[in-house]
């Protein structure tokens, strides 16, 4: 259970209120571009700060530093090193210091097989295409293991097709991680519709209370029938 | 939420090379500043000596960017085979040793020279390297090169639509595009390469000298090595802050080091004409940047060999003084790109006021009474080269550091890295390359030192760039210009190991 109390974060003369509870699953964060969606984000990540409170099952998080929180993120762009083998960069989600021993070896083999990179564990990122990016990106979050994964429309630079797929892998792995909060932003409703239990939807300076995808989608409200119309 | 963003790098270490920075810079200051006799007047001499520096220094700087407006202007419209290498000649004197390519116009320009040998040819009278000329023709070697590309990166910063814009309406190109663009570029040009020349101590110590042609630097090291008069090159270290302080103080904001060669690849496109002048300029200023390089290459490749025993020696103690300085330099411009900010930015330019000669004198004075400078001299030669070195080489660091950490520095922050996984494993591997850059930029600079090294050393201190001094004074030239060859090519090499050291295998 994610707690949001009466948190205000500001950044300029922009605001973003929030005050709900989110539960374990696959949560998607929409709204018109600007609103505030990757500063909701980056507010649980810790990269902003404000007035209230976060709270993972009662326990406040939002005072511990960036470092400190059970948070996997992953970005836009930028998620993996480009100086790292996929090895190497998926293995940062279980140690960080040095070279992994041959269980965690095992471990990140198994997690590379279960995302489709069996076999591409020694290539350099740039050496991946974009959907392989993303699936070893994927693979450090899955490793990683944190109760709350954020992500931040992460699969955005891919076509549509990788999109789905993407999509539905992360459905198929990170959303079955017992006891998983997954916040995702996306543009693209389309990409709640397809994964996402519940929808926050974020609108001048407001994160509204989540609400079942199927029951918003079904009777959207008056402000987000505008936001669809204009999705086409 | 009492937490905001990512501070991931260590910052001690900046601020400790920060602090040291001030201490050599200030604080050297400060020791010439109490030991100065301010009951000794400045004589005659003092005020010839001050008013050849400014005089030369001015007349320098305006050569220097008269003579490379046609160059670069030919350089900027002109595509041709080789125009590149020259682009790329253009920067090699940043990183020439002073007193190899001294020895080069000497063996065109001097007494014996080609140019001489021209001259009485056609019957003209010969004319001297030596005094206020030659300064000036040294001082155009080296910051004419400069100069053309700063103008360079102008004339292709204008986007070229301009020209476009101004071929269709048939208007006068200089008002319209050159003459704005200039008035932009030269006053920035021309203040640097001023500062520069205030503080050239080897052109000066090798080309001038006599009552006539004497700096404030060359004063300092006379008084200080020849008269053993502290008191008067204490204040005349003052003497020389003071006007190069006056002068970093106006070039102060509108210029920073620029040792970077981007974006040279490509010449504008324009309509007008001047072929002829483009022809002359780009083979004049070729063949003023070559001839003495090759006359170098040329007679110091049939010397190279025969060098004394001695030379070889001096030239291991420039490698060891290089590396050293060079390592030095390096962990502290990294040190300092960790930490940013504004006691960094001062630590960062501050050098580059500095006059090496004023840095020598205040650690002459600090060190004297407790051991023998030349003791001393190899060490505090390698202190004062990283710390000159220091600007340039921040600059090729610093902007690296600042994309790696808006590239990777939340995803560091979110991995939960601490600042030595961070630095050794995400910062140090994808610097590679501008470490070398750098690395390679402190040890040729290093290499060519002759300042600080002058004022501290004894024969059994001499490096290399000394050593051929030594000889050119003793007017063994065959020996100087092997050992000019050998200083030439052991520079370059130094840069082009670190350079490529940092290139090889690198994935980024």
């Amino acid at each position: 259970m994610l707690t949001f109390e009466n948190v205000e974060i500001g950044q300029g003369d922009f605001s973003l209120k929030a005050n709900f509870e989110t539960c374990t699953g696959v949560t998607a964060v929409i709204g018109p571009s600007g609103a505030g969606k990757s500063t909701l984000l980056n507010a649980v990540a810790g990269f902003v700060a404000g007035p209230g409170a976060i709270m993972l099952d009662g326990t406040r998080i939002d005072l511990l530093p960036p470092a400190k929180r059970p948070v996997s993120m992953l970005f836009q762009d930028n998620n993996l090193f480009p100086h790292l083998t996929v090895r190497e960069n998926v293995g940062l989600g279980l140690r960080l210091n040095r070279r992994l021993s041959v269980t965690e070896q095992a471990e990140v083999t198994k997690v590379l097989s279960q995302v489709g990179l069996a076999g591409m564990e020694d290539r350099k990122p740039a050496a991946l295409s974009g959907g392989q990016q993303s699936r070893a990106a994927l693979a450090r979050t899955l490793l990683a293991g944190q109760p709350i994964a954020l992500l931040d429309e992460p699969f955005s630079a891919l076509g549509p097709g990788l999109k789905d797929e993407m999509l539905d892998l992360m459905r198929r792995t990170l959303a079955r991680v017992a006891d998983c909060t997954i916040l995702m932003v996306t543009h693209d409703p389309s990409d709640a519709k397809r994964i996402a239990d519940q929808v926050i939807w974020v609108s001048e300076g407001i994160a509204s209370a989540p609400v079942a995808t199927a029951a918003l989608f079904a009777n959207p409200p008056a402000s987000i029938r505008h936001y669809l119309g204009e999705m086409g | 939420m009492a937490h905001s963003p990512v501070a991931i790098n260590p910052r001690w270490p900046g601020g400790i090379v920060a602090g040291l920075v001030l201490a050599l810079t200030l604080g050297t200051l400060c020791a010439v500043a109490l030991r100065a006799e301010f009951q000794t007047v400045l004589g005659a001499a003092d005020w010839a000596a001050i008013r050849f520096t400014v005089s030369q220094a001015f007349v320098s700087a305006a050569m220097s960017c008269l003579l490379a407006i046609p160059v670069s202007r030919a350089l900027a419209r002109r595509q041709f085979k080789g125009r590149g290498a020259l682009i790329t000649l253009l920067g090699a004197p940043f990183l020439l040793p002073v007193i190899v390519a001294v020895l080069g116009l000497v063996m065109v320009f001097g007494r014996n020279g080609i140019f001489n040998d021209v001259l009485g040819f056609l019957g003209m009278p010969e004319i001297s390297i030596y005094g206020f000329h030659g300064v000036v023709l040294a001082h155009v070697f080296f910051n004419m090169p400069l100069v053309t590309r700063l103008i360079l990166q102008g004339w292709l910063a204008v986007p070229s639509e301009r020209f476009r814009l101004a071929a269709s309406l048939n208007a006068p190109i200089g008002r319209l595009i050159e003459w704005p663009m200039l008035r932009n570029i030269l006053p920035s040009a021309f203040l640097v390469v001023f500062l520069i020349c205030l503080m050239s101590f080897a052109v000066a110590l090798t080309l001038g000298g006599g009552p006539k042609a004497t700096t404030v630097e060359l004063a300092i090291y006379q008084a200080l090595r020849f008269d053993f008069d502290l008191g008067r090159a204490a204040l005349l270290a003052l003497v020389q802050f003071g006007i190069c302080a006056v002068a970093a103080t106006i070039a102060w904001g509108i210029t920073s080091p620029e040792v970077s060669g981007a974006g040279f690849d490509r010449a504008v496109q324009r309509w007008d004409g001047g072929v002829k002048r483009d022809v002359l300029a780009i083979s004049l200023a070729a063949l003023f940047l070559i001839l003495p390089l090759g006359m170098i290459v040329l007679r110091g490749s049939s010397a190279l060999l025969s060098l004394q025993p001695d030379i070889w020696q001096a030239a291991l103690r420039s490698v060891i003084v290089a590396l050293c300085s060079s390592a030095l330099c390096t962990v502290m411009a990294l040190a300092l790109a960790l930490r940013a900010g504004r006691l960094v930015a001062v630590a960062g330019v501050l050098p580059l006021a500095a006059s090496s000669l004023v840095l020598g004198t205040g650690l002459f004075l600090i060190v004297y009474p407790y051991i023998s400078p030349a003791k001393l001299a190899l060490p505090m030669t390698m202190l004062v080269n990283a710390v000159l070195a220091l600007p340039f080489v921040l600059r090729a660091i610093a902007p690296a550091v600042t994309k790696i950490e808006s590239d990777f520095g939340r995803l560091g922050a979110s991995l939960a890295m601490s600042k030595g996984t961070w630095l050794w494993r995400i910062v140090l591997p994808r610097l590679r390359g501008p470490i070398g850059f750098g690395a390679g930029i402190a040890a040729a600079l290093s290499m060519g030192d002759l300042g600080v090294i002058a004022l501290f050393a004894g024969d059994a201190q001499e490096t290399l760039p000394l050593a051929m001094y030594r000889l050119m004074g003793a007017y063994k030239m065959e020996a100087a210009s092997g050992a000019a060859l050998l200083l030439l090519i052991m520079s370059f090499t130094l840069f082009w190991i670190c350079d490529r050291g940092g290139r090889v295998n690198a994935d980024l």
